[in-house]
């Protein structure tokens, strides 16, 4: 059984001292620790951006892929290589901006990869621009006198979107964000854990302290049901998005593998010649 | 007399059935051992539901269709008005008598009451059977030759529908008898010397009937004209053979999905056109820095933007090779015939793999949309090869933070081991930044040397080892001109060049089948050997020209003949191109 040393690789991250990342880090180490896996069961598969760096940072396979398109590098590796566990990862402008569109199909289609999401509010590798995730008000380099769109409600889309599987995790929380991997790589479809990271460099508005002030955990919301759509979608309403914890999960709607058939019959690692009487039923096809 | 070769030609309107009506009849006559090449045209002059069907039927192979035609079915006033003015001076046209006839032309013309044969034998419906019964009989042909056609076409529907067709097949065939047996067998079939059993293909089913055999299960898409049947002909076979064609959200996802794919070990591909290829040009840098063997059958059609969207050109060949930023290695193959588009596609997933990189097969409108007979594939002649993939029972035992080397500079075709993900003792990284042997990111000077360098050795190998990359018919070693096309253009040249040949000038003809790399050493000693120079193709910027410009050195002066209305190539229309330059 692999130990988490398994997971290092010795790398020093080029991340700043400080930077939400390092937890999201050792808590998806800690959680593919406990689910069992080797490092060569695992594929991390990221967008760019300061976290898009993710993947070179544990020892797995990894492919660091381009701007904003890790998750449909991540549902065709699954889908051809269904025994992998593939985890994508990525920022908010790699996910909720250039790659928005993707982000709301993978939840709508539901493959069974889990997409780490580190929303920092702000473009970190870049140094310092506006997000989608920005607060209006929010001043960077390319919103010198402050953010005047409306932010998007990445969980809000998600629900929108037909997701199975809704998780939000904070970087200061690194139990409760390991326990929430953990769940959300059991989860049998597209599972969205989306983690406040904090970018302590260019965000000095949305810092460890705005979140840990702002932020209610759902178990301590009375009666909170994670499977109630309806109700999770007032609470994502009326606390502006600001929860943690397992928000949602929908163990009824089954995943793509299972509705198109790859669940029970998937062929794609056999690469070989068709066998003759494929072939020649193929060729019916055009006499 | 046996002619040499006749073209039938149907135009009506869409849902009057003549799409089948095209097709029993071509089925038919491939049955019957005929060579056939089937176009449907959309004119741009006609507006509305009309569409036309050309169909070429020959004793020899034939790979493109003629602006004439011999026998016409007209069945709407569009067809009257357009494509009547084409046909030959001894051809018959059969005009549906509900039509005013105000043909003023010099074949023949005669009305039939198409839609009452029908409902007297069947329903009204069947008009484009009545229509096939009388094209039977002035093509000399009887209803036996017909039937079998049509029983496989209509049994899925019951045995009535299948005798309902016959006898409205047997009625058309019986009034030409009757009412104009001055009709009947007057356009007789050419004289078949040997019998051979042909598939009738559409080129965009050619390639992924090619990318199936190969091994490929793994597609995802964006429909586009004109590329879309090829995710067509996957999702209807796919699934059976435990893969999937995925229509995804656009073709940046569709392009990076089948890249993932193609990483996992699935030998995976997309196919577009225009737009589409522009959207995957990030995707395809990825591959090819990541060495992960992407394969995109890219359909060109008029261009830029939208451009012409259901209409021929060859404008993305520079698109093609370049659009991608950086110095990338990929390939990209033109197939020039329907049965290359099968072949070059089963051979792009080899390359993908053998060379770890994209490629493109870049074909055109013409050769996707044309349907054409072809041999069938030789089974046993069919060979996969993956390349250098490393198992996992040749890897000694590693562990963290260890990595497989998989993109070691060490061999000198620039050919390193490639791990399916997955493989224990295997892991390594992979990245579109410029990375070490392991995968890592860096950008030390030497490294990034020998990373650009390995990448672009692997196209040196892969130029040196390939065999394919001209279609030749160069018999004179000293010509009065050589002609250069690419992709469908293949069999208007050969046509032209045969002609010129009955009139005494030694033409050559090549046909590049290999942008890129481009083939420049071989195909400059045929350059060599001609007095003229003429690079034929159909876009204005003269891309084909350009690229050999570019690739031999003190290149001689090349006559373009460049053709960008939209429209395909016609012999008559080349022929006379090309006399003007010679
Ligand atoms: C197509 C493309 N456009 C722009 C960039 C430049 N770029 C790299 S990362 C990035 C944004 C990073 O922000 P985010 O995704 O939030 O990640 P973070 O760095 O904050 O983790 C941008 C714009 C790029 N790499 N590719
Ligand atoms: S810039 Fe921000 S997001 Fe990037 S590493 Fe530094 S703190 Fe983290």
């Amino acid at each position: 059984m692999a130990v988490l040393q398994d997971f290092k690789n010795n790398v020093k991250p080029n991340w700043c001292p400080g930077c939400g990342d390092y937890a999201v880090q050792m808590a998806l180490q800690k959680a593919v620790v406990q689910l069992g896996m080797e490092p060569h069961e695992l594929a991390l598969v990221c967008g760019i951006g300061c976290s898009g760096r993710f993947s070179g940072y544990i020892y797995a396979y990894g492919m660091h892929t381009t701007h904003g398109r890790a998750l449909p590098f991540a549902q065709g590796l699954k889908l051809a290589n269904p025994k992998l566990n593939v985890i994508a990862c990525g920022g908010d402008g790699d996910g909720m901006a250039i790659g928005l569109g993707h982000t709301f199909h993978a939840i709508r289609r539901n493959i069974n990869i889990t997409y780490v999401l580190m929303d920092n509010h702000v473009y970190g590798l870049t140094k310092g621009q506006t997000s989608p995730r920005s607060d209006l008000g929010f001043k960077t380099k390319t919103t010198p006198t402050g953010n005047i769109e409306t932010p998007v409600s990445t969980l809000e889309m998600a629900l929108a979107a037909g997701a199975t599987f809704i998780g939000q995790g904070f970087s200061l929380q690194l139990q409760e964000l390991t326990d929430l991997l953990v769940a959300a790589v059991r989860h049998p479809g597209f599972s969205l854990v989306n983690v406040f990271s904090p970018c302590v460099t260019f965000n000095k508005v949305n810092t460890y302290e705005w979140f840990k002030d702002k932020l209610v955990d759902v178990k301590d919301i009375g009666g909170y049901d994670a499977g109630d759509k309806g109700a999770v979608l007032n609470h994502v309403l009326e606390h502006e998005g600001l929860l943690t914890g397992l928000l949602y999960e929908n163990l009824t709607k089954p995943s793509y593998e299972k509705i198109s058939g790859l669940a029970k019959n998937n062929q794609m690692q056999s690469v070989k010649k068709l066998a003759p009487d494929v072939f020649s039923e193929l060729l019916e096809d055009f006499y | 007399m046996k002619s040499r070769e006749i073209t039938w030609q149907a135009g009506g309107q869409q849902g009057e059935g003549l799409e089948s009506l095209g097709e029993i009849l071509a089925s038919a006559l491939n049955h019957l051992g005929y060579e056939l090449y089937g176009f449907r045209q959309f004119s741009s002059r006609i507006k509305g539901g009309h569409t036309n069907y050309k169909l070429r039927i020959a004793a020899k192979a034939v790979g493109t269709i003629h602006k004439s035609c011999d026998l016409l079915i007209a069945l709407d006033k569009d067809t009257m008005q357009n494509e009547a003015l084409n046909i030959q001076e001894q051809g018959i046209i059969l005009v549906d008598s509900i039509l005013a006839q105000d043909y003023s032309g010099q074949a023949r013309c005669v009305a039939i009451p198409f839609k009452d044969i029908a409902q007297k034998h069947g329903s009204q419906l069947q008009k484009n059977i009545a229509a096939l019964g009388c094209t039977v009989a002035v093509l000399g042909l009887t209803e036996e030759d017909l039937e079998e056609t049509l029983r496989k076409k209509f049994i899925a529907k019951g045995a009535e529908v299948v005798a309902e067709n016959v006898a409205v097949l047997k009625a058309g065939i019986e009034y030409i008898k009757t009412e104009v047996p001055s009709l009947l067998g007057v356009l007789p079939l050419p004289e078949l010397k040997h019998k051979e059993q042909h598939l009738f293909i559409l080129g965009n089913e050619a390639m992924g009937f090619g990318a199936l055999s190969a091994g490929a299960k793994f597609m995802a898409a964006y429909p586009i004209t004109p590329a879309s049947e090829v995710m067509e002909y996957m999702v209807k076979k796919a699934r059976k053979l435990g893969g999937q064609m995925l229509q995804v959200e656009d073709e940046i996802a569709a392009c990076t999905m089948a890249t993932g794919a193609a990483y996992g070990g699935a030998r995976a591909f997309t196919a577009t056109s225009g737009p589409g290829l522009s959207l995957m040009s990030e995707t395809i840098g990825l591959a090819a820095m990541t060495e992960t063997p992407l394969v995109i059958v890219h359909s060109q059609r008029g261009g830029p933007s939208t451009g012409l969207p259901t209409k021929h050109e060859q404008s993305d060949v520079f698109a093609a090779l370049y659009n991608t930023h950086g110095d990338t290695a990929k390939i990209v193959l033109s197939p020039s015939t329907i049965e290359e588009g099968f072949y070059d596609t089963f051979e792009a997933f080899n390359l993908a793999e053998e060379y770890q990189c994209p490629v493109i097969v870049l074909a055109d409108l013409q050769l996707s949309l044309g349907k054409q007979t072809m041999l069938i594939p030789e089974y046993d002649k069919m060979e996969i090869r993956r390349g250098n993939i490393v198992e996992a029972s040749s890897l000694p035992p590693i562990k963290a933070p260890e990595y497989f080397p998989r993109y070691s500079v060490a061999q000198t075709d620039g050919i390193s081991g490639r791990i399916i993900p997955g493989t224990p003792n295997g892991i390594c990284l992979g990245t579109g930044l410029e990375h070490d042997e392991s995968g890592r990111p860096t950008e030390a000077k030497d490294m990034r040397i020998k990373q650009t360098e390995k990448r672009l050795q692997k196209m040196k190998t892969f130029l040196a080892n390939y065999k394919k990359a001209l279609a030749v018919d160069a018999p004179y070693s000293e010509a009065d001109a050589l002609v250069i096309g690419m992709t469908s253009t293949r069999s208007c040249i050969a046509e032209v060049v045969e002609i010129l040949r009955q009139e005494g000038k030694k033409i050559n003809h090549v046909q590049v089948r290999l942008l890129l790399p481009f083939p420049a050493k071989e195909l400059e000693q045929y350059i060599r050997q001609a007095k003229k120079i003429i690079v034929v193709e159909h876009n204005a910027t003269a891309q084909l020209a350009g690229l050999i410009r570019m690739h031999i050195e003190q290149c001689p002066h090349l006559e373009n003949i460049l053709q960008y209305d939209g429209d395909i190539m016609y012999t008559e229309q080349l022929l006379a191109s090309c006399k003007e330059v010679l």
